[in-house]
């Protein structure tokens, strides 16, 4: 009887020493999957929805330029019409040229011909503007244009 | 000398708590962003502004409003029924068989009053200044997705493969250079059979 209480009693430890191992395996999956946002956004920026979509894959060629309402912090002081956004600072139409031509100079000679303007316009903006940029983007010369959205129905768009 | 000092073990008990930390820290920053958008070539500046050369039935005139209505040819359209619009006038190969814009793989109604080739339709996309950009999106949506139908049946009748497959097929970075060259053959004969001819007057 005695025998059997004690190997009963004396079970071994689970080792958790292979736990850390796990966790550093998610840990680095998560670390490379990582993209670090590099704007914060000061303007609305709910993107409609599209079907007929292509990705943007090479994120070293892609210049994005927001639109939209300044976030409920600005309202106060900029009112509500749609506004333009260049890295993380509010900016005028007549900015958006020289910004672009800007960081057409800081990259690789080799990339510049594909590079794409990825418009990121809030689906409550005016096309007054969004036609205004086009027409800015035409001036300089970058022809290549995306107007990102959103995967989904693009009937959700008009509500 | 038979005593032994036992080595000292390292408590690695801490670690996974440690790791932990750091894997919630990169889970709550991620953003796995996909993005993706509808691409557009905007077209070179103008000293003269163009005149367009076509005849009226060539002319596929959508008009949005700033109040948020869609006009087609005149008439206030439902934004569902615009992609079977766009199909019926692009592939409508109005030409009789005799004429020089004869559209040999058109499979539309034929009208006469309507577009003579895809070559030559345009879609002129007018856009008042109020009008919202979600609706102008969902246009232009509908109007490459009817190009794409389009290009997706000449695709599956020439090179039984879609269009659409064909591109992301083509963007894709493990396909063969050799695959790409013979790719890109077929996505510039489809390009050729069905160009997107959307055109966006400035506004005066």
């Amino acid at each position: 009887m005695s025998k059997f209480r004690k190997s009963t009693t004396d079970r071994p430890e689970v080792s958790t020493a292979s736990l850390p191992d796990i966790v550093f395996m998610l840990l680095f999956f998560f670390m490379t999957v990582t993209v670090m946002k590099d704007d914060t956004l000061k303007v609305k920026n709910e993107l409609p929805n599209a079907t007929e979509v292509k990705r943007l894959e090479k994120k070293d060629r892609v210049i994005s330029i927001y639109v939209g309402g300044p976030n409920d912090q600005f309202v106060g002081a900029l009112g509500t019409e749609s506004r333009i956004q260049l890295d993380d600072k509010f900016a005028n139409l007549s900015d958006v040229g020289p910004y672009i031509l800007e960081r057409l100079a800081k990259m690789p000679e080799e990339l510049r011909p594909f590079v794409t303007i990825s418009l990121k316009v809030d689906r409550k903006a005016n096309m007054g503007l969004i036609n205004d940029i086009k027409q800015e983007l035409r001036t300089i010369g970058t022809l290549k244009i995306n107007y990102t959205t959103y995967e989904g129905d693009t009937f959700m768009n008009l509500k | 000398m038979g005593r032994r000092i036992p080595v000292p073990v390292v408590n690695a008990g801490s670690m996974a708590d440690i790791a932990f930390l750091l894997l919630i820290f990169f889970l709550v920053t991620t953003t796995i962003e996909t993005e993706a958008g509808i691409d557009r070539k905007l077209p070179p500046v103008q000293k003269e502004p163009i005149v367009i050369e076509h005849k009226e039935k060539n002319i596929l005139s959508v008009l949005l409003d700033g109040a948020g209505r869609l006009m087609v040819e005149g008439d206030l359209t439902e934004i569902t029924d615009l992609r079977t619009i766009t199909k019926a006038f692009v592939d409508n190969g109005g030409a009789s068989e005799h004429d020089d814009g004869y559209c040999g793989h058109c499979k539309g109604l034929g009208d006469a009053t309507s577009s003579d080739n895809p070559s030559k339709a345009i879609v002129l996309v007018k856009t008042q200044r109020e009008t919202e950009y979600g609706m102008y999106v969902a246009v232009q949506n509908e109007l490459v997705g009817a190009y794409n139908e389009l290009r997706n049946r000449e695709g599956q009748r020439l090179y039984q493969q879609d269009y659409t497959d064909m591109e992301r097929q083509y963007q894709d970075p493990k396909t063969l250079s050799a695959t790409k060259v013979e790719l890109k053959k077929r996505i510039q004969h489809l390009r050729e059979l069905y160009p997107l001819n959307i055109l966006e007057p400035s506004q005066q």
